[in-house]
This record gives C-alpha cells, structure tokens and sequence, in this order.
C-alpha cells in the first residue's frame, strides 16, 4: 500500500523553545522529538479520528504564540487560586498563588525538591502525535503539587488564553498536577478566548493542550476542563490521569466553543479500590464540531467507575463521543457504568457516539448506555400555554439538559461564569 | 354564577377542527358568559380533550372551519402563548413531568411572561416566592413541591394540584379544566375542587370537561353540555348531570334521535 505523507507543517522545529534549558528538559524535548518522526500526524482514516478531520489544521501556516496582554476579568474565578497563561506564555503578575505544603506555579519556578522528572512526560500514552508535538516543545509549564496530607480548601484555577494575532499562531499549554498522597484539591483547567461575551475573533489559532495529573494514594482532587477557545480555534487538548490505590477523581468536561475540538481523557488505574467520576457536557452550535474521547483503563481490582456524557447539538454542529473502558484481567470486581445522552436541536444537528467496553476480568459489574433525542414537543406546548414564548421555553428545556451537569461542579463562581457563557450560546438570558 | 347582562368570555361558533387528517370537532356551537361555570360530558372519544386543546392553541390541531373569539376577539390566529398571556388556562388531562427545571423557576418565568405582555414590571426572585407561598394555601400545597423539577415525580394528585396552584398564579379569564377529577382520590379531589371554587369570580369563567358526574358534586356548573361526535348534542342545567349519570349516554342518542325526527 502506498503510504501518503502529510506535511502537516506540526514539528519539532515548529516548537522547539529558542533559548537554552536545563539538560533533563532537553533530554525529554530529545525523546518526544524522536516519538515524533516516528509517528504521522493522524487523519481520518485513522479508526480514532474517523468523524473528526483534522485536515483543517495541517493546512494553516502556523507560528508560535507570544506574550499580549488582554482583558481577562470576565474569566476570573474571584474565589480561586489563579495560575494565567497567554498564547501558552506564564504570564506571573496576573497570577495569584498559595504558599504552604504545595506549589503553584510555573515550571521554571518550582523548587528543586520535588522530583519533576519522574512525572514531567512520564504519564502513560504519551506516545500520541499531538502529545509528543506538545512536549517536544515544554518551556513554561503549570505546575500544581500538593504535599502529601495536605488538602487545598480554594480552588485552583489554571486559565489558559488565546488572545487574537494577526497570523495563526500555536499554543502549547503544558500542565502537571501531583497530588501526593492523602492530598485534596480542586482544580479548574480552562482554555478561552479573551473576548467577551462568545463573539467569534476572526482568526484561526491552533490550542494542543496536555495536562499530566498523578493522584498518589487516596488522594481526592476535583477538576473542570472548561474549553471556551473561539469559534474560529482548532483544538486538541489531552487530560492523562493515573490513580494509585484508593484515591478519587471526579472530573468534569465542558466544551462550548472551537471550531473543530478534540479532548482525549485517559485514566489509567495504577493501585486497587479506585473512584473515578466523569461528566462531560458539549454544547455546540453553528458549524462547530466537538469530540471527546474517554478511555478508562482499569487494570487493578475494585475500581468504581461512572461516567455520565451528554452532547447538545444545534444548527449543523457535530458532536463525537466515543468512551472506551478497558477493564483487565486483574480488574476483578470492578464496577463500571456509562451513560451517553444526547440532544439534538435542529433537524442538521449529528452525533456520532460510540461507547466501547473491554472486559476481560470474569466477575466484573459494567453497563452502557446511549440515547439520542429531541425535546419533546407537548413539553413546548405544556410550557406556551403557561404564556412562555417558543424560544424561551426551548431554552429552559436546554438549560435543564445541561444543567444536569452543570449544577454538580464544585466552584459556585465557575458555575455562574457558565451559566453567563451558556446564556449566549442559547436564546435564554 | 349567571349573571345578567353579563359580558360574553368565549364563544365558540360552528367550530370544526381536525388532527392528523382525523375530523373530530364537527360543528361545534357554545357561549361562556363571566361568572359561569360549564360542564362539558360525554363518552370516550367525543372530541372534549380535542374542544380543551383547540382552544388553547396545541399547534397539531387544526381549525378547519367556524370561529373562536374570546372576549370579543377571533382568536384562531393567536399563538399559545399569548393566549395564555391574555387569559385562557388549559388545566392538562396529564401535566408534562420537565425534569431539570424547577417548579418555583418555571411559575416565575410564565408569571413573569404575562406581566410582561400586559407593561407590568415582572417580580423578582423574592416577591414572586411572597406571592407563590400565599397561593400555596389554596391548594394546601407544601412549599416543597416548589425545589423541584415540574411535575417530576409527583404522584397524580400532586399533579393536579400543581395545576390549579399555576391557575391561581396566572389568574385566567378563561380556565378549562380536562378531566382534571381523573386519577384523584376524594381527599384530592376535596382539594383540588376547593382550590378551583376559591378562584371563581364574577369576572371569569370555568369550562370544566368531565367524563363522571362526581367532580360536579364539587363544582356545581350553572350550565352543562353533552358532546357527541364532535358537536354538543344536548344543553341544561345542572340536573341534566345527575340524569346522565342515572340514564347513560344512550339515553342522550335516543332522544337526540326523537328530536330528529321530530
């Protein structure tokens, strides 16, 4: 078979960091620029990237973000912790950060004692084209560590911004979460356009985001991956979780904006008697496309895993899920559930969801489920013969599809800032 | 009440309507007047919970013949919404369960909706709960019923109470009430009907459409009509229910013959 090659233009030069780095940085840049040479960037034809094509970012002439300074008061979460990034550059005077028994912060800033070469691009599945990309290339880093036994009551909030340049530019947001053991946080990772109120910029921009999260032994950390890039942004963005013995994660996906946006959540199962919760909403509109693959991988007895998705899709937007939870040989009484539920707003909407189980443990408890539906017209009338107009009463119906998961996220302010980004997404105000 | 001289609240004149193709309403002729209650009976299949959704404006019905005015106005062309805005209340036969959106939410937005059609200032989150927690008393309703999703879980008889607690809200000229005695026990039924007498006033009018006789020893009508095949074949006081109990629909089709013939 004749091998197509892609000049995707997405390469290690690309990224590269121009100035010198301390040589375990260079040494870990050296390895991911090798897995990069080996791999071709993915197209659809490949299985996972099927509904997904990214053939729209290997045609913009990128180069890489700099420093802007922009107007980001309307993301800030008031009652957070706040680590700011600009175009993938640490910006430090608008960040604000805590001191004792953990650190948070920017790479180059972290102290010596906490042993970063043993998790920086040490998590598992990171042999991936956009993953190698982005560590090929990691220079300032957002780094939350929290010493063992020590529990954050303030939410940390990790804001990463694009803000708008005159030609498409690349940002390589990079995130590690070390959470030793008996350690508690919670965290909020959000990627945003700076400009208020969902109005699309003009200019395509390309996000690869990677975030790297280590839960020593029950250890609990709660975490928000919130994607509001503009309607013009290309976006693939990956979360790798691994769980030691008996700790808890409960995580939460929003994805509102991109034009084309991807998010590969992975949890790897490293100990016994894990938890793990996870709840996606993507609500998407407009000509958007927006995929989030899971993939639970379940290795160790008793893990409890549940999974809730839900896609809102209007006007000719797509949404893709596929949910893959392996569950191993050794995986024995593990219990898992997955539900994927999806609304379909106009007669153009499409979703392509796929939940995809493989059990090879015999005395396990999994179960799946998808549906795909639209609202429910006598609920409409029920509501315009209480004297709600069509369009409002489309948009509560809406709002209490997402609000399902919405209402479950830890941070009152990041609840309000969505439900106000929400609003211009539908007609309700 | 009938009162005299009063001013006519709906009048529904030759009114045919169709649904899926389906002709269901055939002719139908009938004038409300303020203060009265009406009573509408008849066997399955009749067309009654047709008449309930015409007039309220479900978008699957359509007219295809005659007239509806309300107040005076033809009322055909009028979404669902502003009918309901302007007056006109349709009680369901089954209230919708919408999950998700809270009950005391939803009575404020549709509250909020008729305030705003007829330039008045719309209540905010506070005085609206003063106001909704007052109207509870006329249903007896627990203020707890109002946290959660509309209708969600709601046994029938919390249903139909959730129903006349949004008609007490929304104050209509017009209230139809689709078998709203189905599904109750007497103890709701008590309730409810109370709830329904409470808000009659001279100024509006009830339309309640009634397959047993039992609701109206709750609410007495001043007037009651027998349907049939889409029409209303036969019109009297309130006695005529007490008969129609006694005797049956048969006995209606009989003499509807003899008056044929005559």
């Amino acid at each position: 078979m004749e091998m197509q090659l892609i000049n995707s233009g997405l390469s290690a030069d690309l990224v590269r960091p121009a100035g010198p780095v301390p040589t375990w940085l260079g040494q870990l840049h050296d390895r991911a620029t090798a897995v990069l040479q080996e791999l071709a960037p993915p197209t659809k034809r490949d299985e996972a990237w099927r509904f997904t094509d990214p053939a729209a970012l290997y045609s913009l002439q990128l180069t890489k973000g700099k420093f802007q300074s922009v107007g980001i008061e309307h993301l800030l979460l008031p009652d957070s912790y706040q680590l700011v990034f600009v175009n993938g550059v640490y910006a430090p005077n608008l960040s604000k950060v805590p001191s004792q028994g953990v650190f948070v912060g920017s790479l180059e800033e972290l102290p010596d004692r906490y042993p970063v070469q043993n998790y920086l691009g040490q998590q598992q599945g990171s042999a991936e084209f956009f993953t190698a990309l982005n560590t090929a290339g990691v220079e300032g880093a957002a780094v939350v560590w929290v010493e063992a036994g020590v529990a954050i009551a303030q939410s940390i909030h990790l804001l990463f911004i694009s803000a708008p340049a005159p030609d498409p530019i690349i940002s390589q947001p990079r995130t590690l979460v070390v959470l030793e053991t008996n350690a508690q946080a919670t965290l909020v990772e959000q990627y945003a356009a700076p400009n208020r109120d969902c109005i699309p910029g003009e200019q395509s921009y390309f996000t690869n985001a990677v975030s790297e999260i280590y839960l020593g032994t029950k250890a609990k950390l709660q975490h928000a991956y919130i994607q509001r890039e503009a309607d013009t942004a290309l976006l693939v963005a990956k979360t790798a979780v691994s769980q030691a013995a008996q700790s808890e994660y409960q995580g939460y996906s929003i994805s509102l904006g991109g034009k084309l946006s991807r998010h590969n959540w992975e949890i790897y199962q490293t100990g016994a008697a894990t938890t793990t919760n996870l709840n996606g909403l993507t609500m998407i509109k407009g000509e958007q496309l927006a995929d989030t693959h899971s993939n639970i991988v379940l290795n160790f007895p008793e893990g409890k895993s549940q999974q809730l998705h839900k896609c809102v899709v209007d006007d000719q937007a797509a949404a893709v899920f596929n949910g893959r939870i392996f569950v191993g040989k050794q995986a024995q009484m593990t219990s898992a559930g997955q539900l994927s539920r999806n609304l379909l707003l106009s007669g153009k909407a499409r979703v392509d969801t796929k939940p995809q189980l493989e059990i090879v443990a015999d005395n396990v408890k999994c179960a799946h489920g998808a549906t795909v539906s639209q609202l429910d017209e006598e609920e409409i009338f029920y509501l315009q013969s209480r004297g709600i107009d069509q369009a409002s009463a489309v948009s509560l119906l809406v709002e209490a599809a997402v609000l399902e998961i919405v209402k479950q996220i830890p941070v009152p302010t990041l609840r309000q800032l969505l439900f106000r980004c929400m609003s211009c997404k539908t007609m309700f105000n | 009440m009938i009162i005299e001289n009063s001013p006519v609240i709906l009048s529904v004149q030759n009114l045919s309507a169709q649904v899926d193709g389906t002709q269901i309403l055939n002719g139908l002729n009938l004038e409300i007047k303020a203060g009265e209650v009406h009573a509408i009976m008849g066997p399955n299949g009749s067309g009654k919970s047709t008449f309930s959704k015409v007039l309220a404006g479900h978008p699957d019905y359509q007219v295809t013949g005659g007239d509806v005015q309300f107040q005076g106005q033809s009322i055909l062309e009028v979404a669902a919404e502003d009918r309901a805005r302007s007056g006109i209340f349709l009680a369901f036969q089954y209230p919708l369960e919408i999950p998700g959106v809270t009950n005391i939410d939803f009575l404020r937005v549709a509250y909020n909706s008729k305030r705003k059609y007829h330039n008045l200032e719309e209540l905010d989150t506070f005085d609206f709960e003063d106001l909704v927690n007052e109207k509870l008393q006329v249903v007896k309703m627990d203020a707890d019923f109002l946290q959660r999703g509309v209708n969600e879980g709601f046994s029938g008889g919390e249903k139909k109470r959730n129903e006349i607690l949004q008609m007490a809200l929304l104050e209509p000229v017009l209230a139809i009430l689709d078998e709203t005695d189905s599904g109750l026990d007497i103890d709701a039924l008590r309730i409810v009907s109370n709830g329904v007498n409470q808000l009659s006033r001279r100024d509006n009018a009830i339309l309640l459409i009634t397959h047993y006789q039992r609701l109206l020893d709750y609410i007495v009508p001043d007037y009651v009509h027998v349907m049939e095949g889409g029409r209303i074949i036969l019109s009297g006081p309130k006695e005529l229910a007490l008969e129609l109990e006694a005797r049956g629909y048969d006995w209606v089709r009989e003499e509807e013959f003899v008056e044929a013939a005559k």
